[in-house]
């Protein structure tokens, strides 16, 4: 006992005496069945654990937030916290909007609006970027799409938004124009809920 | 775990990593190939068993801490967060509070089959105080983490068994302070238990490796007390007792799970879902119910070191168990007086743990003192002199002739069995 | 000689094992003859009855109806004095509770006024609440509630149907391991509120209390009786009696104490049905592996 675990095939005459007999696909399915089984049911167990680590009902409760822009005059931005980042509403200026609407497509780097109200392949002009309607309300999450910082407002060489960790520059509609980020900014869902109240989220 | 192996791994990455770390041959000796007596009954399928309550209870708490919060003012809100918002957060918080309590019905089970059938006898002695060992840990394990919640039971429950120390002397007052971290059970005795509940059940774990070594060295003891004589005896691990043991662990589960589901708080206590008041004791303070037995005796003895002592020493009396049993032979079959002492114990300790829940009043108390009192008797002395005087019924000359009966070792094909002579 | 001695010894161990089981039993009687003579009664006075739930048994369900029913009283009556901390308005929107539609958990939280801030110039102020809200308190702080009541704070109900239950004894209590009955909280709610009598002649209520046969604590209750006959107006029919009242707002306490009951019962349902084919699978496996074997 204390040598060793004997060979397998000590134990030949106890084990093999059973595979010899006949019903072999009968067996095989007995056992197969019963694993098969068993693994459904780990599988089943696994979920709640996966499952627990996604956002629970009170941080999903949390989800909207509604913001009173009455007090914004153009030129002035204010920030909210939406699912724990930054958002920016800005009234903006004629001026901003003008040289928003200046740029072509062709001189984005990120064609693409990035505007969750809009389709996915919506183009990156102003308009799909800007409140629909009213081109001087401005809603965007004010993160930066490199690597998460949040940037400066009206600074950088298109007195938009500037990332100071790593230099990327945004122009006055959020879009990136140079810099390491992929992504023009992204556009949150929102609404007016009145002229003076939009909901985010 | 059992000696050198037989594995021969099926490719080249297996041949080379096993070259390099022989973990796929200490698998296959110790849970494949790995000879156990045939004759196993399901009493012993409670190792496997406690085994997943483990790992199950480390899976479950790990997860649990993810959203826990160890502060006075936010531990009762945030267990009630998971119970409320974290996805299937009820699930795993009365998957951990009932497989607490499952795990002590299950190592309960487990020492008792021990004490049934002589499991701590020679050459298993190491490996029953190991066990032993196991329980205590399981014991600090279970107390810390039913203060977690801090509830008024989880509060008032570590309040009186951190007092336990005060009765020290001299140095009760201080040792006691000093698990405080303060003057009373607050903050820093929350987030010490807190840590301390984590880091546990790693210990355990670290424990049971060294039990489960120690078992293999002389491999299990089996219902009739009599060593394994040679390979007739034996069965290979795979895949006799893979399937058997995992037969008795899917019938546990579906009691576990009648409990997880259906009776999610009968092994709890209302008071628990009132957060902790420092100010107010609940009338009637009960600990864990597995606990219930050793409270009893504490409270059975009028006098407070008195009581924290005979509490201590009847775990502690557990360990010493290997020397007092003074009988030769192993299994309480082949006992007639033993067996009948074992089921009195049995009822005495279930009648203890009966009494513990009860207010400590009147008749109540009387009962605590003589079930006490048997308690220490049955271990002190009645093991001692029934080695001495009991006569044991004759003993099957092996493992083998038990299960098939006298003169049929030779009945299954291979070698012959020629059981050798005690 | 040794067999006799053996006897003996087996003897002595049946005569203490009878003994052992007698004191356990006798333990109980005791301590009832004792009460006796310092006639110091149990409490609750009266036993809750065991109430037939929607919520009991392996495929319990709460009723939508009764839990908004409940919360209507809980709205109307209990609230004035009683927190409910753990509550947000969302939850009555949840599946397995009352099932508001979204509109009805918005405009049910509008009803209520809760404080935030601070706002920009620094202050705190009032707006009207919202889903993601909790239920708002009726007191700043369990000080303020103790001086409003008597010196009694009125305790937080959003765990009561757990929090509360009279003890069953034995051998009750190992019978509803196969009964499942885990309805002890409802049960003491809907005895309590019920439990208003007149106290007996020669019972002394102290001041400030109200006797009450279904309170665990005492004869006397700090609370008065907070539920008379058509006191809350139901829309849908269900008799306006305190009996009814104290049924739905004890259901809904359990709601609140446990909001995924529906869901606990229904995956266990599963779970055990699956655990039941996999351990029979088992068995015919393992005894066909052991087959060929003695053991």
């Amino acid at each position: 006992m204390t040598t060793g675990a004997p060979a397998s095939e000590d134990y030949e005459g106890i084990i093999l005496a059973e595979n010899a007999t006949a019903e072999p696909t009968r067996r095989d399915f007995l056992y197969i069945a019963t694993g098969a089984v068993g693994a459904v049911g780990v599988a089943a167990a696994v979920w709640p654990f996966i499952n627990q680590m996604n956002p629970d009902a009170s941080a999903l409760a949390l989800a909207s937030t509604e913001v009173d822009i009455g007090a914004l005059q153009p030129g002035d931005s204010l920030t909210v916290k939406w699912r724990g980042k930054p958002v920016v509403v800005r009234n903006r200026t004629q001026k901003e909007i003008d040289d928003a609407k200046a740029a072509s497509l062709s001189d984005l780097k990120d064609p693409v609006a990035r505007n969750a109200n809009l389709q996915l392949d919506a183009p990156a002009t102003d308009a799909n970027r800007a409140a629909a309607g009213k081109e001087n309300w401005f809603v965007m999450v004010n993160v930066c799409t490199h690597l998460g910082c949040i940037p400066l407002g009206q600074s950088g060489s298109f007195n938009g938004w500037f990332c100071p960790c790593h230099g990327s520059v945004y122009d006055t509609a959020g879009r990136i124009r140079s810099g390491p980020a992929p992504e023009n900014m992204a556009i949150p869902v929102y609404s007016f809920l009145s002229d003076t109240k939009i909901k985010i989220g | 775990m059992s000696g050198p192996s037989t594995y021969q791994p099926q490719n080249a990455f297996l041949k080379w990593f096993e070259a390099r770390l022989p973990i796929g041959g200490l698998i296959h000796s110790s849970f494949i190939v790995f000879p156990n007596p045939r004759n196993l009954n399901y009493w012993w399928t409670f190792g496997g068993i406690l085994a997943f309550m483990l790992v199950a209870q480390i899976i479950t708490g790990v997860v649990l801490v993810m959203h826990y919060t160890p502060h006075t003012t936010l531990a009762f809100s945030s267990v009630e967060g998971i119970m409320r918002d974290v996805n299937y957060g009820w699930l795993l918080r009365y998957l951990h509070a009932n497989g607490a309590s499952m795990f002590f019905i299950a190592v309960y089970v487990h020492i008792f089959r021990g004490l049934y059938y002589g499991s701590y006898k020679a050459p298993r002695e190491v490996l029953w105080i190991l066990g032993m060992i196991i329980f205590l840990l399981m014991m600090a394990t279970g107390f810390m983490g039913y203060v977690l919640p801090w509830g008024q039971m989880s509060f008032w429950g570590a309040t009186v068994i951190t007092n336990l120390f005060s009765a020290i002397p001299i140095f009760g007052e201080t040792i006691v302070t000093w698990l405080w971290g303060g003057f009373s059970v607050d903050n820093p005795t929350l987030n010490r238990f807190f840590s301390l509940h984590y880091l546990l059940p790693f210990m355990i774990a670290g424990v049971v490796v060294l039990h489960i070594w120690a078992l293999h060295i002389p491999g299990s003891n089996n219902p009739t007390g009599v060593s394994v004589k040679d390979k007739q005896d034996t069965l290979p691990f795979h895949p006799y007792f893979t399937v058997k043991d995992a037969l008795g662990l899917v019938v546990f589960l579906i009691v576990y799970m009648w409990f997880v589901f259906y009776l999610p708080n009968f092994m709890g206590h209302p008071d628990n879902y009132t957060a902790a008041n420092p100010l107010v004791t609940p009338a009637h303070i009960v600990p864990e119910w597995y606990f219930l037995p050793f409270y009893a005796i504490l409270r059975s003895i009028p006098d407070k070191l008195g009581g924290v002592i005979a509490m201590f020493g009847a775990i502690a009396v557990l360990f010493v168990v290997p020397w007092l049993d003074t009988s030769k032979v192993r299994s309480a079959n082949f006992r007639p007086l033993y067996r009948q002492f074992f089921w009195i114990l049995v009822i005495v300790s279930i009648g203890l743990g009966y009494l513990g829940s009860r207010p400590a009043e009147g008749g109540y108390v009387i009962a605590s003192r003589i079930l006490t009192v048997y308690y220490f008797f049955h271990f002190l002395v009645i093991l001692p002199l029934l080695g001495l005087f009991e006569k044991p019924k004759p003993l099957p000359a092996s493992i083998t002739e038990s299960v098939l009966g006298k003169g049929a070792a030779n009945v299954t094909a291979g070698a012959p069995a020629a059981p050798q002579t005690k | 000689m040794m067999k006799t001695l053996s006897e003996k010894i087996a003897r002595f161990g049946l005569a203490l094992s009878l003994s052992v089981a007698s004191a356990t039993l006798v333990a109980g009687p005791v301590s009832a003859a004792e009460e006796e003579v310092h006639a110091t009664p149990h409490y609750p006075l009266v036993h809750p009855t065991q109430e037939p739930w929607s919520f009991a048994g392996v495929f319990g369900k709460f009723d939508t109806a009764q839990l908004q029913r409940g919360y209507q009283v809980y709205k109307e009556v209990c609230s004035a004095c009683h927190s409910m901390e753990l509550m947000s308005f969302r939850n009555l929107g949840q599946p397995g509770g009352p099932n508001f539609s979204e509109a009805q958990v918005k405009a049910l939280a509008a009803t209520f006024q809760v404080q935030d801030g601070p706002n920009d110039a620094g202050d705190m102020f009032e707006r009207p609440a919202r889903p993601s809200d909790r239920f708002p308190s009726p007191f700043p702080n369990p000080e303020a509630a103790a001086a409003s009541n008597n010196g009694k704070a009125p305790p937080d109900l959003s765990l009561m149907g757990k929090a509360r239950a009279v003890e069953r004894g034995f051998p009750w209590f190992v019978l509803d391991i196969f009964t499942q009955y885990q309805e002890g909280g409802p049960d003491y709610i809907h005895g309590l509120l019920t439990g208003y009598k007149e106290p007996p002649a020669g019972t002394e209520v102290g001041p400030g209390l109200h006797y009450n046969v279904g309170f665990g604590s005492g004869p006397a209750i700090a609370m008065a009786p907070p539920l008379s006959d058509g006191q809350v107006t139901y829309s849908d029919g269900t008799p306006e009696t305190v009996d009814q009242y104290s049924r739905d707002v004890a259901a809904f306490l359990m709601w609140t104490a446990e909001p995924h009951l529906d869901a606990r019962k229904r995956i266990g349902f599963q779970v055990i049905l699956f655990l039941i084919v996999f351990a029979g699978l088992l068995y015919f496996a393992k005894k066909k592996i052991w087959a060929k074997v003695a053991h």
